[in-house]
């Protein structure tokens, strides 16, 4: 277990990582996740971090060492796609009963290693450690080793039992079991000057393929894809690629920049969702191959494909701009990819609510990846009739989002688009931002939402569960309102700045006391935002309220 | 009758089985306002709740002590404290139902010292309504786990009626398994109502998951049956337990309450409903309305018209034991072979089940004693699409869960109605499969009779 804990710490150091780098010694030893809390945590653990980062290598046999909950709940659920084999959506798992727990699962685990080569010849097992194993004491590590040598077969131990952390911990650590015993491994058939790494790409939904073609018509080749539609044997070589391109996630950063560090393959990170982002992941590319020694004229190919496929895309999505005058599209997610997808929503004539960026130069972009993930942990968090309330205030004509708030949009009669992994369509590349732009008229004019709005004949005016939200939030402030006491303390619990610790009443009384009117300000009075500085726009928000606006008219018109 | 085995395998491939746990929070989602805790790690519950959120697509209440390595090593009293406190502050729940998982039961945590701790600590939580079970992930199923979480509901909630008190004639209880659907529930519901009974279901998933848009969001359960409700059961005329999983709660509100009980293994299928159906009527001393006479005249002209397709055909099936005698027996009913059948748990039913063995295995059992076997029907949770599509065999989804099809949560099996519907879904997929798959060529006949290969079995029956 020490071991583990050693790789967790140099995790956690990473140094690719912008902001770890801006971090004191004593807050990186902490790690980059909040302590998660009983009662109120959501998502998954570090052992699905790894399986969601690995499972997408096609050829591999992924075993998962434990109970049968680990594998028997979650198997066969991501949305990945193989151009090859199977084995991947192949449940593999120890299962482990009472005995195990007593004596030990290591027999066990060797047994099912030797089961699965005999019947599935895969070229290489992962073996993925659990909590309950890693509790009693059994050495994957050992135990992979041996077998490794038994059966003259790679033997991978993933060493991420689900309580060292949360899912993105997991990642990291899929990562490290790459680089520690993969990557480097074997040799290619031949090299060219064409080939790179992309890096933290899943090919959900098949959607890699949609930017694939255009890689293939610049001659440029995927040597590995880490890992969507990945094979083993591609990982094992990937360490003679030219470059590698780190899609947006800091998901596998230890990765691209270790490959970095020791093979000499430079990285950058970029994004294929939205149209500018794509173009300048394709330029990108380019010119690290440039560098690293690929002919000029590729850069002139890039550009002329650039400029053909982004004039296609925009013509495509052209006519849809008038159909899209004064909509307003309520974009929230805890991924990271989706924020990428501004630019091209706005292009197409959407008006975004949520937040308050409104052109997207890069440091916009940022901002907007800052925002919507913080803003996606307050969501998380909220109740649905606090939910429901945001999409009111909002006056969206749709939402846009991942995870559970999907079901209080529907319920609202709200159309909903789904951008997290369990969507069902591909939306990278120019192909499938227009695809996007094209799903979002698709719901926002389908005639069913008038329909779902209408009570039935035999309710009562004001008796609908929108109407009871709206009323018992009213209640609220009202109650808010006459009690002085109580608003204070409601001001003062809630909190704005989650790093700095700063309430909404310190806030409040801070621009009262001393007429300010900028974040800056706002922090140098009160700390506030003196942190990650996600809370920058609600602090903005707060600023903006005073003097307060008239409340905004209901969204469900309809109904009411 | 059936022998069962267990599978020799060391290493399951495609499971069949779903934790424990999560069949235990599963009976708590049919609970009014009621918030179901797993204590262990958080994938333990994202990983549960995922399940439920595809198979039902509906947001599901499900929480986590978040159990960390040091928390797990030095016993999770404080977790499950925080966690009950923070729930009961955030989500004003009417109950807090407690599943243990394999992570802590492996440390050996005494929850039910923790709870009286919690309880002693916290006056707001002193009378407060929590369940524990429980329930290692390292032994038996999804069914036992729900089947265990019933029971101790049974015990912790049901208050014994005062010495001499009458019995409500009219009031019944009824204990679905895990295997009934929303759908199914309602339907039952509907029967019950119809003799003029007032049935209380425990759980009740029928109010809680049946997709209905509720009169003000919770972050709860938003709806089921209340604890104050099943605090009353005592005080009914009869338990009607569906499933032999259920036998274990019935006999436990026996003990508390004194309440008599009968135990309707099957509800598909024309002879277990002629039985039900009657038995409705004699406790409720009404007849039988004409609606269940059509009814049952219906099923019976859907049995003739599909036998036709169904009969014959040899069916694998993979289901938790209580669903498995249930389908199997349907088909076999209407003639079909019972030629592979797994499961997931040991049950008393199991050597009933009309087939020579029953395995205790997964999905790669299934597949390949189907393939054996030449069967040309398959039965099991969505998990079986893949081995469905390489056999190249019509596949009907049946059983928990059902995530690539949407409506599991109405897709009917009791009652009369909820049979034919079922027998024609079954039978519709073997016709298409017959039309696309299987049309005879001037080559189909042209060896004629051939002497079986080795290795085939030729079954007569």
């Amino acid at each position: 277990m020490s071991s583990l804990s050693a790789t967790i710490q140099d995790v956690f150091n990473e140094p690719g990582c912008g902001k770890n780098a801006g971090k004191s010694e004593a807050e990186r030893k902490k790690g980059c996740t909040k302590q998660l809390q009983p009662g109120g945590a959501a998502g998954g653990c570090a052992f699905d971090g790894a399986k969601v980062a690995l499972q997408p290598l096609t050829d591999v046999a992924h075993l998962v060492h434990g109970p049968i909950a680990c594998e028997g709940n979650s198997w066969d659920n991501r949305g990945a796609r193989s151009s090859g084999s199977d084995l991947w959506r192949t449940g593999f798992t120890t299962d482990i009963n009472e005995t195990d727990v007593v004596f030990g699962g290591e027999k066990r685990l060797f047994k099912s290693i030797k089961e699965i080569i005999e019947k599935y010849d895969p070229p290489a097992v992962f073996v993925y450690q659990t909590c309950v194993p890693a509790m009693t004491g059994d050495d994957i590590n050992a135990v992979c080793k041996a077998a490794s040598q038994k059966f003259n077969k790679p033997v991978i131990p993933v060493n991420s039992p689900g309580f060292v952390g949360p899912k993105n911990l997991g990642n990291k650590l899929a990562g490290e079991a790459l680089l520690e015993h993969v990557i480097g491994t074997e040799e290619p058939d031949f090299t060219t000057p064409y080939d790179i790494n992309i890096i933290g790409e899943y090919n959900l939904v098949g959607e890699l393929w949609q930017v694939k073609p255009l890689l293939d018509e610049l001659g440029i080749r995927i040597l590995s894809c880490i890992s969507g539609d990945g094979r083993y044997r591609e990982v094992a070589y990937s360490h003679r690629a030219r470059a590698a391109m780190m899609v947006c996630s800091k998901a596998m950063i230890n990765v691209a920049r270790q490959m970095e560090e020791r093979y000499g393959i430079p990285f950058f990170e970029g994004s294929f969702y939205g149209i500018e982002d794509t173009s300048d992941s394709l330029r990108e590319i380019a010119r690290l191959l440039i560098e690293r020694g690929a002919p000029d004229e590729l850069m002139d190919r890039t550009e002329a494909l650039i400029a053909r496929e982004e004039a296609r895309a925009w013509a495509a999505i052209e006519p849809y701009k008038p159909r899209f005058a004064g909509k307003k599209v309520l974009l929230i997610t805890g991924g990271v990819k989706s924020w990428s997808v501004v630019a091209a929503l706005q292009e197409a004539g959407l008006e975004l609510v949520g937040t308050s960026v409104k052109k997207s130069t890069k440091e916009d972009k940022e901002r907007i990846k800052e925002l919507m993930g913080q803003d996606a942990h307050l969501i998380e968090d909220m109740t649905p009739r606090e939910m429901y309330k945001m999409l009111k205030d909002a006056r969206a004509d749709i939402m846009l989002s991942g995870g559970k708030s999907q079901f209080v949009a529907l319920k609202a009669a709200m159309p909903w688009l789904d951008i997290n992994q369990e969507r069902n369509h591909a939306y990278m590349g120019y192909v499938g931002m227009v695809k996007l732009v094209e799903e979002i008229d698709k719901s926002l004019y389908n005639p069913m939402w008038e329909q779902l709005r209408r009570p039935a004949p035999w309710d009562e005016a004001g008796n609908s569960w929108q109407a009871k939200a709206t009323a018992q939030n009213d209640a609220e402030a009202a109650v808010l309102a006459a009690d002085p006491v109580r608003a204070e303390t409601t001001r003062r619990a809630r909190k704005i700045c989650f790093c700095k610790s700063v309430d909404l009443g310190t806030i409040e009384d801070a621009i009262a006391a001393h007429g300010l009117t900028t974040v800056d300000s706002v922090r140098e009075r009160t700390n506030a935002s003196g942190g990650c500085q996600a809370c920058t726009g609600r602090i903005t928000d707060i600023l903006a309220a005073r003097p307060r606006p008239a409340a905004p008219p209901p969204l469900l018109d309809a109904a009411e | 009758m059936a022998t069962v085995t267990h599978s020799k395998k060391a290493c399951a491939v495609n499971p069949l089985k779903m934790s424990q746990p999560i069949g235990g929070a599963f009976a708590f989602l049919g609970l009014r306002g009621a918030m179901p805790l797993l204590h262990g790690s958080q994938g333990c519950t994202s990983f549960g709740l995922t399940l439920f959120v595809r198979h039902f697509k509906e947001a599901v209440p499900l929480q986590t002590t978040a159990m960390s390595e040091v928390a797990t090593v030095l016993g999770g009293y404080e977790n499950v404290e925080q966690a009950i406190l923070n729930i009961h502050t955030r989500t004003k729940p009417e109950i807090i139902g407690i599943c243990s998982t394999g992570v802590t039961e492996t440390k050996g945590d005494d929850v039910e010292g923790y709870l009286r701790l919690i309880r002693g600590k916290h006056p707001q939580l002193a009378r407060f309504p929590m369940v524990y079970v429980s329930t290692p992930d390292f032994k038996d199923a999804f069914q036992d786990g729900w089947e265990k979480t019933v029971a101790r509901l049974v015990e912790e909630l049901v208050e014994a009626p005062a010495a001499g008190a009458e019995r409500d004639p009219a009031r019944v209880n009824v204990l679905p398994g895990c295997h009934l659907t929303p759908g199914d529930i309602e339907e039952l519901r509907t029967m019950m109502e119809d003799f003029g009974l007032v049935p209380s279901f425990l759980p009740d998933l029928g109010g809680s998951l049946d997709g209905h848009i509720p009169d003000e969001f919770t972050p709860t359960t938003i709806g089921g049956i209340g604890v104050d409700e099943i605090a009353a059961m005592g005080r009914a005329s009869w338990t009607i337990a569906i499933g032999a999983q259920m036998r274990r709660a019935a006999e436990a509100l026996e003990k508390k309450a004194g309440t008599p009980f009968r135990v309707f293994e099957r509800l598909c299928g024309l002879l277990p409903n002629d039985a039900f159906i009657s038995f409705l009527s004699e406790i409720s001393g009404r007849p039988v309305p004409l609606k269940y006479r059509r009814q049952r005249g219906q099923l019976a002209d859907a049995m003739l018209d599909a036998h036709f397709h169904i009969g014959g055909r040899k069916l694998a099936i993979g289901a938790e034991p209580d669903l498995l005698f249930d389908l199997s027996s349907l088909l076999h009913d209407l003639g079909a072979k019972v030629a592979v059948a797994v499961t997931t748990t040991s049950s008393p039913v199991l050597e009933r089940i009309m087939t020579d063995d029953v395995l205790i295995g997964d999905l790669e059992d299934l597949e390949t004693l189907a393939k054996q076997r030449g069967c040309d029907l398959m039965i099991t949770h969505s998990h079986g699409r893949q081995a469905a599509d390489r056999l190249k065999i019509p596949f009907y989804r049946a059983g928990f869960p059902m995530f690539d099809r949407l409506g599991a949560g109405h897709q009917l099996s009791v009652g009369y109605r909820g049979t034919r519907d079922l027998i024609f879904d079954i039978a519709n997929l073997v016709i298409a499969d017959h039309e696309a798959n299987r049309q005879p060529t001037p080559e189909t006949w042209r060896d004629g009779l051939k002497p079986p290969s080795p290795g085939e079995a030729v079954h007569i029956h």
